[in-house]
């Protein structure tokens, strides 16, 4: 039967298209069904673009303080498209990329909007939904709308925008991050609306590459899942490169100009701005994508937009399962793709475990870059945790200053009573690579001693995590 | 690679068993479902299955050895295309075994999990298992003296540093503690779960004084005076002038489980005399009519302990309030009787359980005494054979006792002893008269059966006994 599979996997993004190798690696029958883009919105309009933009910004950004460095350089510019273009770039080798590793793996893909016509059996039809352009160009190969047979079907269909009532995004004044990754020409100023890890990195980008930014974010500080002190020492920082930074402030209003944009503002002390700006970032969170997939009809339990699972992927309705952002928070690329084996292994009866949402790291790739695991300081305390907490500046580590960046901070939170990681929080050069080592260690259920005992390469801006444990037990060396 | 063999769990219960018997050589070719070992574990002798196929390339624990842990490579297998010449034995005799996914679930679970043929996260290590159908009822036990995060031989535990630490602080020893994370390690939810159901053991002296947490609960059983060590009892005996025997697991768990009893357990006893002239004549009466089956033997032949077993049974029922067992927190009252038969055996005794003896028949209640009896003999009855039941019956009448008094088999609420029958002279209607009889004597629980309690009981048996015709309606 062609068209019968053991696994469809609706939803070709990180989570949809690792949970789909892995089937195909267990010796599952599998498919993907994607409308739009293999890789999905990470790899298309998400975290890779992103960060092929904001290297562009980052080099710039040097090459503006060559002087620092000894070097000398003239008539520094750029070129908007250029800069667009090698980021389209980059998401299409990847995207590309995925295409291939399906194939290798004899993964069929569907080409189309799935539903969910009953349990076992999924419904594609031509694509609805207009694809966001420019568009990588659709694999060859793939399979016809249709009706297709499978005994389980993986829910990964992601998440998109959320829009605030009367300041939708409309795609040219208003941008979601679909258009704040292409912009045709770099605007003059911009407000972004929204200070999590989107609405930040495109503030830091667009702040880096000359624009007027004002960040306004409805909370008491920016990037608020991660702890205080962090947020408060990047506050600093971006507000030293320039960027206007409100908290506790609300947009309540949106007045659209020919070529601009007018924000009325609730400072929240009770006074109200307005700031008009070329253009405006909507970057006020994500929204599951749980419609017309069938859900309700088969009875699949949806509880505030997302779709209701045991962990393990499981949902109420035998044979449905959801993973990734449909599946709720933390909605993070890494946590779709390790949710997606997880139900893929638990479909195949290997013996799995629920994953510990309170190890999944996060990080922010603005300047400076922000990395975090577990709980905050303010966290912990509510949790009724005595803790001892170690901090270690980048100022004291030799790599930071020899590669020009003293600005930043690691900060570790221990249980003073057990001595268990609880969490690790950092804000600098290169932190969204070093935060791994304290992934590893909270899930190793690692204690202050062998985080002491282990031996640190010299010089690294790693060392900064060492000392950083140390001092949470008066034992800091370089401070 | 070769695939190894594991030491089964024949019960969710079982710490470690003996190697009774390897059935097949090194260098024999095994099928999936041979019988490739005998394990002798508490009281019973099971039989270990291959999963795998293969040539038995390595006998790692040789036949006879005593207490080896549950998981400890027993043997190994070397796979298709291997030489068995090459397999060698891993290193110290065993390996860090996979917990079985049998022991993370309650103990109804466990029998059936543990057929599963694959260990979580090795495929390479297997797990064999015994011709086990159900598991016994038992408690499910939140810890274990070899957990799976520790290697045979007491080596290196393998448990996270948190895990570890906590366990120290609470003064706990980990080694007891059953491990749930990868390839059975112990992680700190399963440290932090032991401590709240107190199911782990406390840690050795040192330790634990050291340690200023309090005291975690400690497991059911309370300390038990300290008894003289072999080298304190040898050193009162002359060199030379004994014979040293090594303890089976049965006479090991006869040793604990009454040593628990008389310690534990608050006994009084009650005796009886019970006149035999009617149930003697009853049951000539019917053994006679008993019709001869193909070899032309009697199709039946009761005994006098079968009346025993039927009786108790019946005045169990009629006196409801006894027929119960002690839970620590709670009283469990039985249904229906099911009554223990204490059996004498080679090396010790098993304890077979009729079950609902109430509703059987004379007839089947002699059958299957007389199967599982059988069976015990064997060293083949199966643990759920042998496990519950509110009561037992231990009757020395064929060696002449006239009377004694039997310890209470736990969690049972009472046991019954019973002496010969023989002719005794009684005072009848004012003037000697010769009659049969024999003694009994009830030992109870007083945390479940009081004094008047066990005499309405051991009144109601009487009754049957002397008017045995009860019995057959």
């Amino acid at each position: 039967m062609a068209n019968q599979y053991d696994i469809i996997v609706i939803g070709g993004g990180p989570g949809g298209y690792v949970a789909a190798i892995r089937a195909a690696q267990l010796g599952f029958k599998t498919a993907v069904v994607e409308r739009e883009h293999l890789g999905g919105i990470c790899l298309n309009w998400g975290c890779i673009p992103t960060k092929a933009l904001l290297r562009s910004a980052e080099i710039y950004h040097y090459m503006e303080h060559a002087k620092d460095y000894g070097l000398s350089a003239q008539g520094i510019g750029f070129d908007a498209a250029a800069i667009v273009q090698r980021s389209r770039g980059v998401s299409g080798r990847l995207n590309g990329g995925v295409g291939m590793l399906l194939k290798k793996n004899k993964v069929d893909v569907i080409w189309g909007e799935a539903a969910i016509s009953k349990p076992g059996e999924v419904v594609v039809t031509a694509p609805k939904k207009p694809a966001m352009q420019p568009q990588h160009p659709t694999p060859k190969g793939v399979l016809e709308p249709g009706t297709y047979q499978a005994k389980h079907i993986i829910v990964a269909t992601g998440a998109r925008p959320r829009a605030l009532p009367g300041i939708e995004p409309d795609g040219k004044l208003i941008w979601t991050y679909f258009e704040a990754m292409v912009p045709p020409s770099m605007p003059k100023s911009l407000i972004v609306m929204g200070s999590g890890a989107i609405g930040i990195e495109f503030a830091s980008f667009y702040r880096t590459m000359g624009a007027d930014v004002t960040v306004v974010e409805v909370m008491p500080q920016i990037m608020p899942v991660e702890d205080a002190e962090i947020a408060a020492l990047a506050r600093k920082r971006f507000e030293k490169q320039g960027m206007k930074i409100l908290t506790g402030a609300k947009v309540t209003k949106v007045e659209k100009g020919a070529n601009s944009v007018t924000a009325t503002i609730d400072d929240g002390k009770g006074g109200t701005l307005t700031i008009t700006a070329e253009r405006m970032i909507s970057a006020v969170g994500v929204v599951g994508n749980i419609e017309n997939l069938g859900l309700e009809k088969i009875g699949v339990k949806i509880e505030r937009g997302v779709v209701v699972t045991d962990g393990l992927g499981r949902t109420n309705v035998h044979g449905i399962y959801a993973i990734g952002d449909v599946a709720g928070a933390p909605m993070l690329a890494h946590k779709a793709e390790h949710e997606g084996v997880l139900c893929v292994e638990t479909i195949k009866g290997l013996h799995t475990h629920a994953m510990d949402k309170g190890k999944i790291p996060g990080c922010t790739y603005c300047n400076p870059q922000v990395a975090s695991v577990g709980l905050t300081e303010a966290k912990a305390k509510e949790q009724g945790y005595d803790i001892r907490v170690g901090r270690f500046p980048f100022v004291g580590n030799g790599k930071a200053i020899a590669l020009g960046e003293p600005d930043g901070m690691v900060k570790t939170i221990f249980d003073k009573k057990t001595g268990q990681l609880l969490g690790a929080h950092m804000v600098g050069a290169e932190v969204t690579e070093m935060i791994q080592g304290f992934v590893i260690a909270m899930n190793l259920e690692t204690t202050e001693e062998e985080l002491i005992h282990a031996v640190f390469p010299h010089p690294t801006i790693s060392e900064t995590m060492h000392e950083a444990v140390m001092d949470a037990y008066g034992r800091v060396i370089h401070m | 690679m070769p695939i190894n063999i594991l030491m089964p769990a024949l019960s969710p219960t079982m710490e470690k068993g003996n190697l009774a018997k390897w059935l097949k050589k090194e260098g024999d070719t095994v099928k999936s479902g041979d019988v490739i070992a005998e394990i002798e574990t508490d009281k019973a002798t099971m039989e270990v299955e291959a999963v795998d196929e293969g040539v038995l390339a390595k006998i790692v624990v040789p036949e006879g050895t005593a207490d080896v842990p549950v998981n400890q490579v027993i043997a190994l297998i070397a796979g298709e295309g291997e030489d068995p010449k090459s397999v060698t034995a891993p290193p110290g005799g065993g390996a860090p075994a996979p917990a079985p996914k049998a022991e993370a679930s309650a103990a109804p679970a466990a029998a059936p999990a543990a057929q599963a043929n694959t260990v979580q996260g090795d495929a390479n290590a297997h797990l064999s298992y015994a011709r086990v159908d159900q598991a016994p009822a038992g408690p499910a036990q939140g810890a274990r003296p070899n957990g799976a995060g520790q290697q045979a031989g007491g080596g290196r535990v393998f448990a996270s540093p948190l895990a570890k630490r906590i366990a120290r602080e609470a003064g706990i020893d980990i080694a007891s503690i059953q491990g749930s994370g990868p390839h059975g390690r112990i992680v700190e939810k399963d440290v932090r779960a032991a401590l709240q159901s107190g199911g782990a053991k406390p840690a050795a002296a040192p330790a634990a004084a050291a340690a200023p947490a309090p005291a975690p609960k400690p497991a059911q059983a309370p300390a038990l005076a300290p008894s003289m060590g072999a080298d304190q009892v040898k050193a009162m005996f002359e060199a030379g002038s004994y014979e040293e025997v090594p303890l089976d697991g049965m006479r090991r768990t006869i040793a604990k489980r009454l040593v628990e009893s008389k310690q534990t357990v608050p006994h009084f006893y009650l005796s009886l005399d019970c006149e035999l002239d009617a149930l003697m004549a009853l049951r000539e009466q019917i053994n006679a009519a008993a019709g001869k089956d193909k070899d032309g033997k009697p199709a039946y032949k009761l005994s006098v302990n079968d009346f025993v077993i039927k009786a108790l049974a019946i005045a169990l029922q009629r006196v409801p309030n006894a027929n119960a067992v002690w839970a620590e927190d709670r009283i469990l009252r039985m249904k229906h009787s099911d009554v223990g038969v204490a059996v004498a055996i080679e090396g010790g005794l098993f304890t077979p359980v009729v079950r609902k003896a109430e509703q059987k028949t004379l007839t089947a209640i002699s059958a299957e005494v007389k199967d599982m009896a059988g069976r015990a003999r064997n060293r083949r009855l199966k643990p759920e054979e042998y496990t519950g039941g509110s009561t037992a019956v231990s009757n020395l009448g064929m060696y002449g006792i006239k009377d004694f008094q039997a310890v209470i088999n736990p969690p049972h609420g009472t046991i019954l002893a019973v002496g010969a029958g023989e002719n005794r002279v009684v005072v009848k209607n004012g003037a000697p008269a010769v009659v049969q009889a024999m003694t009994v004597t009830l030992s109870c629980d007083h945390r479940v059966v009081d004094g008047a309690l066990g005499a309405e009981l051991l009144a109601a048996f009487k009754q049957l006994i002397e008017n045995p015709m009860g019995m057959l309606v």
